[in-house]
């Protein structure tokens, strides 16, 4: 009797929190405590996990406001992505050296991200129901057409540009000398030899949730979750639903801006052409991993997320190495986090449009 | 209804083909532009229509049953491609090894498609962004099994055909015992330009297929699924199998696609050549006027000429213009997503306008009967 109770509590347990999500965790999980006995430093490990947190966490983010609307997954992150490669390659053309340039690159990117994030949110209004494969190919043409523009867009740093032809930008154009590691390093924690704790990045993603947490309990971001559960009932309500729809798209594309920043200071270069292709995914991936669905996300769904997939990421290839001798990190990160991308939009959704 | 003036019909003709007359437009820029001999225009179009077009129309029956565009068409490639490894390794060459590429395929592009059904099934509304999903996640399982399984698991004779550790393909495979073998038979030549009809002869024997089967009972319970789901259910079609049916029929006719495509190219690039066919296959038949709600065969054909003559000319014509032939080959991809995002962003917006005033009929209606 207490056992079959057990049972169907477990069950319940499980059900609300997602098979395949308890599948990755343990997965995850299992990998940390094989690693000691594979010869993988668990400390390097649980660094370079922190340390993709940071550079990925801020771009998990920005799927947050469109899916509180009901604008559903934001696969046109790439969108955001191109506003803040804008920003960061003005940023490197006016060459300011040092930290101010990360901060220049932000306040370029942002007007940029507010333009793009508003003419995409007219476009998402116009296309309710169809948004996320609208999403996905609006992302794609813009990264193609922006692949154009890469090209013939007049930058002359000689940083940026191909060396040979003395214009046209580089595929990838290295941060050194400008912002490169400036969150990474700002108050960073050595723990011994092999665990960096890089205080500076968190504490940005750290400040960006807790306002994005406190947006979304305001007035304005109650609207929004309305909007998201209930468009009929939000509209009887007075809510000009198509206002704040856009309003969560260009919040949505303004992180991704950020977001891009962020991953590039720490990470080293700036990736341009199709660079921004497919980064969309990772980041969806990793907020429903999270435990967040097509309409319903929190943030502690995008900081398990992050840490999650990211960390699956970083074990894989090292453990999975040791363990058999063959390096299957790509196969299992594609299945995985496609699968858990399948998984979301299978499920029925109570938000009726 | 009122007679339409000529100045009407010219409207309406050119609201409803806007995107094959934009491209009639780019191409009537780039041809001159490239400075293409109409030779060497004719052959490389004939081919590619040789290559393509058997691809293209899997796409036509999911649209039927009104699943939109297959994106889930990738499936079919990654079986035929399967196909293909394994005859290539059991040596068999010529238009006997693209049959039996074809029959091996069959049974995977029909367990694959089944399964794609089913999933599509459970995201009803969503089908185009789920099939899309769907394909990466088979990528992942379809490198699982080639890049990993076979030579341990799946044997594989011929060495030649493994990676030098001992398993896995070579991440290109070489169809030269097939290349061109189906396009070289019965390949005549008008004024110097080769037109392979063999193919062309399998492409019209499917092309009769497809045109057959829209008047069978399963294809007018499709029509009748595309059209309004519950009508169909009340009117006692099964609504569920007719969707999956759909499904295997397109991701098998993809299969047989993507053999007949790489035959003509001549090689295999194992973990690449199926990944973009799905985006390229469906640009084109957008091209060629088909919108996410109906498609024709001979949408098919206008969009396969279309859209590869943009293929061809652009980066010449880049090169012409800017001196830059990257920035054509840019412009060609741009192109391509651009016109998958206006044919989508179109559909939306018509099925949203036709769904408030079927709305608003429906209220009047009431309104004249109490």
């Amino acid at each position: 009797m207490n056992a079959a109770l057990m049972l169907t509590k477990i069950r319940q347990m499980v059900r609300s929190f997602g098979l395949p999500r308890i599948i990755i965790a343990l997965f995850l999980f299992s990998l940390f405590i094989l690693a000691p006995f594979f010869n993988v430093n668990v400390a390097t490990s649980l660094s370079d996990t922190l340390n993709r947190f940071g550079m990925n966490a801020v771009l998990v983010l920005a799927m947050v406001p469109m899916i509180h609307s009901g604008c559903g997954l934001n696969f046109g992150l790439p969108l955001g992505i191109i506003s803040g490669l804008l920003g960061a390659t003005i940023s490197l053309q006016v060459d300011v050296a040092g930290p101010a340039s990360f901060w220049l690159a932000i306040l370029f990117a942002t007007p940029f991200a507010l333009i793009l994030g508003w003419g995409y949110g007219q476009l998402l209004n116009r296309v309710k129901g169809g948004e996320m494969m609208i999403a996905t190919y609006v992302g794609f043409s813009s990264v193609a057409f922006m692949c154009i523009m890469w090209l013939l867009l007049p930058f002359n740093n000689p940083k940026m540009v191909w060396g040979f032809a003395g214009s046209g930008l580089r595929t990838t154009i290295s941060t050194e000398g400008y912002y490169l590691h400036v969150l990474n390093d700002f108050l960073k924690i050595r723990i011994g030899n092999h665990f960096i704790f890089p205080t500076g990045m968190i504490l940005f993603f750290t400040v960006l949730a807790f306002a994005m947490w406190a947006f979304l309990h305001t007035k304005t971001g109650t609207a929004m979750t309305a909007v998201g559960s209930n468009p009929v009932f939000a509209r009887a309500s007075g809510i000009d639903v198509d206002r704040i729809r856009t309003l969560s798209v260009v919040l949505s594309t303004w992180l991704g801006a950020i977001g891009i920043l962020v991953y590039q200071q720490s990470f080293g270069f700036i990736q341009l052409y199709m660079g921004p292709f497919y980064m969309a995914l990772p980041a969806v991936s990793a907020i429903l991993i999270g435990g967040a669905s097509v309409n319903k996300a929190s943030i502690l769904n995008v900081i398990i997320g992050t840490f999650l997939f990211q960390g699956i990421l970083t074990m894989t290839p090292s453990v999975m190495n040791a363990m058999i001798q063959t390096d299957m990190s790509e196969v299992i990160r594609i299945v995985a986090s496609n699968g858990m991308i399948l998984y979301a939009l299978t499920r029925k959704t109570e938000a009726a449009r | 209804m009122r007679e339409l003036s000529t100045k009407q019909k010219i409207l309406r003709f050119m609201a409803n083909n806007t995107v094959p007359l934009l491209f009639v437009v780019i191409i009537a820029f780039g041809v001159p532009l490239s400075g293409y001999s109409p030779t060497y225009l004719a052959g490389e179009v004939i081919s590619r229509i040789s290559r393509n077009t058997f691809l293209i129309v899997s796409l036509l029956i999911p649209i039927l049953a009104g699943m939109g565009l297959n994106f889930g068409m990738t499936l079919g490639a990654m079986a035929g491609q399967i196909g293909l490894i394994f005859t290539t390794d059991w040596g068999i060459v010529g238009i006997p090894g693209i049959l039996l590429a074809m029959i091996v395929s069959t049974p995977l592009s029909i367990l694959l498609g089944w399964w794609c059904g089913k999933i599509l099934n459970m995201a009803k509304g969503r089908e185009m962004v789920t099939s899309y999903i769907i394909g990466f996640f088979m990528n992942g399982i379809y490198q699982l099994v080639v890049l990993y399984g076979m030579g341990p698991l799946i044997k594989i004779i011929s060495p030649n055909l493994l990676l030098p550790r001992g398993y896995g393909i070579r991440n290109t495979v070489n169809l030269i015992g097939i290349r061109k073998s189906l396009d070289n038979f019965l390949m005549i030549r008008i004024g110097g330009v080769p037109i392979p009809v063999g193919t062309f002869l399998v492409i019209a024997l499917l092309s009769v297929f497809i045109l057959w089967f829209k008047k069978t009972k399963l294809g007018q319970d499709m029509r009748a699924v595309g059209q309004d789901m519950e009508v169909a259910r009340a009117a006692g079609i099964r609504v569920e199998y007719t969707r999956i049916m759909s499904i295997i029929i397109s991701t098998v006719l993809a299969g047989y696609g993507m053999i007949i495509y790489l035959h003509n190219i001549g090689t295999l690039n194992t973990y690449n050549s199926h990944m973009q066919i799905g985006m390229f296959s469906v640009a084109a038949l957008l091209v060629g006027g088909a919108t996410v709600a109906s498609a024709k065969i001979r949408n098919v054909f206008l969009g396969v000429v279309l859209f590869h003559l943009m293929f061809i000319v652009s980066p010449m014509a880049g090169k012409r213009l800017i001196g830059q032939a990257q920035l054509g080959e840019y412009f060609r991809v741009f192109v391509s997503y651009g016109v998958i995002t206006t044919s989508l962003v179109l559909y939306e917006v018509r099925k949203k306008r036709e769904r408030g005033m079927s709305g608003l009929a429906l209220a009047q209606d009431q309104e004249v009967t109490s």
